[in-house]
C-alpha cells in the first residue's frame, strides 16, 4: 500500500506530518490501543465478580481497575476515536478541502494529548481509586495521585477544545464550491454539533480540574464544607461537562449510521433537515440537564422537576434520528455489507440504551435505580451499544478509504454477531441485577445476585471473542486484504470520488458540488 | 493561535477570515474558563455575603484602580498598534507592542507587591473562601497576563523580521482581540474584589 498519503514512512514523516489523514491514523492508533487496554480491564472486572466474596483480586484492586476502565475508556477512548480519529481524516475529505483550517494546531492538538497521556498514566502508576468521577470531598483527600491526574486530563481536556475549534473553523470556511450548508453530508453536521459541545463545554471541566488541584495543593476550600464549600458544587462543575460530552460521543456515532444508511439502503436519506438540526437540538439542550446527575445529592424539589423535564426533551432529537433511519430503510434495496450491520446493530442497541434513559429519568424511578446496575447497563447500552457501534461501523466502512484495502467481510459479519451476542448477554443481565438492586462499584456483594453475574461474565467472553476477531480482520487485511476500488460502496459523498487511499493533497481537482449527496436510487452512485 | 490556514474554496475568507473565527471560538473557550470561578464567586458571595464584603476591605483599591488604569492603557496601545500596521508603520508597531509589554509587566509588578503583602499578612489562598477566590481569579488572570506577553514578544520579534505590513497583520490582530479579553476580564474582577466592601 506504498500510494497515496501513505506514501512516505519513518518516524518524521508520521510525527511531524500536517496531513489531518495521518493526524487522523495517528489518533486513531492511540485510541484503538486505550480501547483495548480498557476492555482488558473490563475483563478482568467481570471475573472477580463471578464469585460474591473475596476473589483473585483484592477488593482495592478492584477499585483501583473499575477507575482505570472507566478513566481510560471515557477520557482516552470513546471522547476522542470517532471526532479527533475518523473526524480528522474524513471532514476535510467529505466536505472537498485539501486539509483542515489550521494544519499545525492539528498536529499540536495531537501532541497535547500524547503528552496528556503520558502524565494521565504516570498519575495512574500510584493506584487511583475514585471511580472516574472524582467526586470530592474523596478526590480531594485520596493518597492517589489526584492533582497530577487532573493535570494530564487538563492537557487531554485542552487537545479536544482545539480540535473542536479547527473543525469548526474549517467547516465554516473550506467548504468546496457549492457545498451549501444543505448539501452538507450528515457526518459532518454531527460533527459540527460534537465541535460546538467540545469547544464550550470542556473549558468548565478545565477549571474544575485547576481548582480540584488547588483544593489539594492550598485547601481552597470550594469543595469542603469546614471551610463554608460546597462539595455539590464539584457535581455541577464535573456534570456541566461531563453530561454535554456524551453527546460528544454520540453524536459522531449518529452521523456515521446517517452516512451508511442511505448507501446501503439504496435510498435518499429520509428527513435530511430533520436530522441535521436535531444534531444542533441535541447539542444545545444537552448543556440544560446536568442535573440529572444529582436527583439525589440534594437539589430542590422545583430544580429536581426542571432537570427531570429538559431531559425527556433530549429524547425528542434522539427520536427524531432514530424514526428517520428506520423511514430510509423502508421499502429501501437493503443490502447487509458490514458496515450496514454494524449500523442496524447500533440502531437496535440504541433503541434499548436510549429507552432505558427515561426511566432514569423520571425522578420516582431514578431513585430506586440510582448507582445501580440498572445504570451501568443503560450507559453501556448507549457508549458501547451506540458509539462503539458506530465507531465500529465507520471503521468497516472507511477501511477501504483509509488503508486502500478491503476487509475480509466473512469474518467481519461473524465477529459482529459474536459479539452482539455476548453483548445483550452481558448487559441484559446488568439490567435485572440493578433492577433487583445490585448497587454498581460493589467488589462483594450478596449471594442472590451471584446467577446473574456469572451469565453476565461468560457474555463479556463472547463480547472479547467478537472484538478479537475484528481486530485480528482489521490487521491482517491491512496486508492480505483484496486491493481496494475508489468507490466499493457506490457512495455519494465527496472522499469516494479520489483515490483510495486518497492522495497527500486529497483531490486532484478540488470537486465542485452541485446536488446533495443523498441521491441514492434515482441517480446511480459513481462507480 | 496564530497556525498557518489553508484557506480555499469559495467559502473562505482566506487566511485572516479563519484566524479570526478560530480567535473569537478560543476565546468563547476562555469565558467559559472563567466562568467557573465566576459562579464559584456567585454562589458562595450570596452564601455569606459579611465574608466578602470583610475580605474586599483588605485588598488595596488604590493599587487595584492603578492596575485598571495600566491595563486598559496596554489595551489602547495594543489599539493604536494594529492601526499602525494597517497603514503599514512598521516602526510606529514595534513602538506600541514594547510599549505593551512594559505595562503588561508593569501589571504583573504591582499584582505581584499586592500578593506579597497579602503573604505578609498571612493571608493566603485557604485563609478563607474570599481569599481563595481572590487568588484563583486574579491567579488565572495574570497567567493569561503572562501568556499574552509571550505572544506580543514574539510578534514584536517578527515585526523586527518585517514579516509583517498594511497587507499581512493576522497574528497582530488576533492577539489584539485576545490581549482585549485578557483586559474584559479585569474589569470585571476589579469591582468584584475591590469595590464591594
Amino acid at each position: 500500500m506504498a500510494d497515496g498519503y501513505l506514501e512516505k514512512r519513518g518516524f518524521r514523516a508520521w510525527a511531524f506530518t500536517l496531513d489531518h489523514k495521518r493526524v487522523g491514523v495517528m489518533y486513531l492508533w492511540t485510541t484503538l490501543t486505550f480501547f483495548l487496554v480498557g476492555g482488558l480491564f473490563a475483563e478482568l472486572l467481570r471475573l472477580k465478580l463471578m464469585t460474591p466474596g473475596p476473589g483473585f483480586i483484592s477488593d482495592k484492586t478492584y477499585n483501583v481497575f473499575f477507575t482505570l476502565h472507566g478513566a481510560l475508556m471515557i477520557f482516552l477512548f470513546i471522547i476522542p476515536a470517532i471526532p479527533s480519529a475518523l473526524g480528522n481524516f474524513f471532514i476535510p475529505l467529505m466536505i472537498g478541502a485539501r486539509d483542515v483550517a489550521f494544519p499545525r494546531l492539528n498536529l499540536a492538538s495531537y501532541w497535547i494529548f500524547l503528552a496528556g497521556i503520558a502524565v494521565v498514566l504516570g498519575s495512574l502508576a500510584g493506584p487511583m481509586d475514585t471511580g472516574w468521577t472524582f467526586y470530592t470531598p474523596y478526590s480531594a483527600k485520596t493518597g492517589a495521585a489526584v492533582t497530577t491526574l487532573s493535570f494530564g486530563l487538563f492537557l487531554v481536556g485542552m487537545s479536544s477544545i482545539l480540535t473542536g475549534l479547527n473543525f469548526i473553523v474549517t467547516i465554516h470556511t473550506l467548504r468546496a464550491p457549492g457545498m451549501s450548508w444543505t448539501r452538507l453530508p450528515l457526518f459532518i453536521w454531527g460533527m459540527y454539533a460534537t465541535s460546538i459541545i467540545q469547544v464550550l463545554a470542556t473549558p468548565v471541566i478545565g477549571i474544575t480540574f485547576i481548582l480540584l488541584a488547588a483544593e489539594r495543593l492550598f485547601g481552597i476550600g470550594f469543595f469542603d464544607p469546614a471551610k463554608g464549600g460546597d462539595p455539590i458544587l464539584f457535581q455541577h462543575f464535573f456534570w456541566f461537562y461531563s453530561h454535554p460530552v456524551v453527546y460528544v460521543m454520540i453524536l459522531p456515532a449518529m452521523g456515521i449510521i446517517s452516512e451508511i444508511i442511505p448507501v446501503f439502503a439504496r435510498k435518499p436519506i429520509f428527513g435530511y433537515k430533520a436530522i441535521a438540526y436535531s444534531s444542533m437540538a441535541i447539542a444545545l439542550a444537552g448543556f440544560l440537564v446536568w442535573g440529572h446527575h444529582m436527583f439525589v445529592s440534594g437539589m430542590s424539589g422545583v430544580a429536581a422537576f426542571i432537570f427531570s423535564l429538559l431531559t425527556f426533551s433530549v429524547a425528542v432529537p434522539t427520536g427524531v434520528k432514530v424514526f428517520n433511519w428506520i423511514a430510509t430503510l423502508y421499502r429501501g434495496s437493503i443490502t447487509f455489507e458490514s458496515p450496514m450491520l454494524y449500523a442496524l446493530t447500533f440502531i437496535f442497541l440504541f433503541i434499548i440504551g436510549g429507552l432505558t434513559g427515561p426511566f432514569l429519568g423520571s425522578l420516582g424511578t431514578n431513585v430506586q435505580l440510582h448507582d445501580t446496575y440498572f445504570v451501568v447497563a443503560h450507559f453501556h447500552y448507549t457508549m458501547m451499544g451506540g458509539t462503539v457501534m458506530g465507531w465500529l461501523a465507520g471503521l468497516h466502512y472507511w477501511f477501504p478509504k483509509m488503508t486502500g484495502r478491503m476487509l475480509n467481510e466473512r469474518l467481519a459479519r461473524r465477529a459482529c454477531l459474536v459479539m452482539v451476542a455476548g453483548f445483550n448477554v452481558t448487559f441484559i443481565s446488568m439490567f435485572i441485577l440493578g433492577y433487583k438492586g445490585m448497587p454498581r462499584r460493589w467488589a462483594e456483594y450478596p449471594v442472590q445476585y451471584q446467577t446473574l453475574h456469572i451469565i453476565a461474565t461468560v457474555g463479556s467472553w463472547f463480547l472479547a471473542a467478537g472484538i478479537l476477531a475484528i481486530m485480528w480482520n482489521f490487521w491482517r487485511s491491512l496486508t492480505k486484504g483484496e486491493i481496494a476500488p475508489p468507490n466499493p460502496w457506490r457512495g455519494l459523498t465527496l472522499e469516494w470520488t479520489t483515490p483510495s487511499p486518497p492522495p497527500a493533497d486529497n483531490f486532484e481537482v478540488l470537486p465542485t458540488v452541485t446536488d446533495w449527496p443523498y441521491s441514492y436510487g434515482r441517480k446511480e452512485g459513481r462507480e | 493561535m496564530t497556525g498557518e490556514s489553508s484557506a480555499h474554496g469559495e467559502n473562505a475568507g482566506g487566511a485572516g477570515g479563519s484566524a479570526r473565527l478560530g480567535i473569537w471560538l478560543f476565546l468563547a473557550t476562555e469565558l467559559l474558563l472563567f466562568g467557573g470561578l465566576f459562579t464559584a464567586y456567585t454562589v458562595f458571595r450570596l452564601k455569606d455575603p459579611g465574608l466578602f464584603h470583610a475580605g474586599s476591605l483588605r485588598l488595596d483599591r488604590m493599587l487595584g484602580a492603578a492596575n485598571t488604569v495600566v491595563l486598559i492603557t496596554s489595551s489602547l496601545t495594543v489599539a493604536l498598534g494594529l492601526d499602525a500596521i494597517r497603514q503599514g508603520k512598521e516602526r510606529a508597531l514595534k513602538i506600541c507592542l514594547s510599549l505593551t509589554l512594559l505595562l503588561a509587566a508593569a501589571f504583573l509588578g504591582i499584582k505581584a507587591f499586592e500578593y506579597a503583602e497579602h503573604f505578609a499578612h498571612r493571608e493566603f489562598p485557604g485563609t478563607d473562601l474570599f481569599f481563595s477566590l481572590y487568588f484563583m481569579m486574579t491567579g488565572l488572570h495574570a497567567i493569561h497576563i503572562l501568556a499574552g506577553m509571550v505572544l506580543f514578544a514574539g510578534i514584536l520579534w517578527g515585526a523586527s523580521a518585517r514579516k509583517f505590513s498594511a497587507d499581512y497583520h493576522t497574528p497582530v490582530e488576533i492577539s489584539g482581540l485576545y490581549w482585549h479579553f485578557v483586559d474584559v476580564v479585569w474589569i470585571y474582577l476589579f469591582p468584584l474584589l475591590y469595590l464591594i466592601g
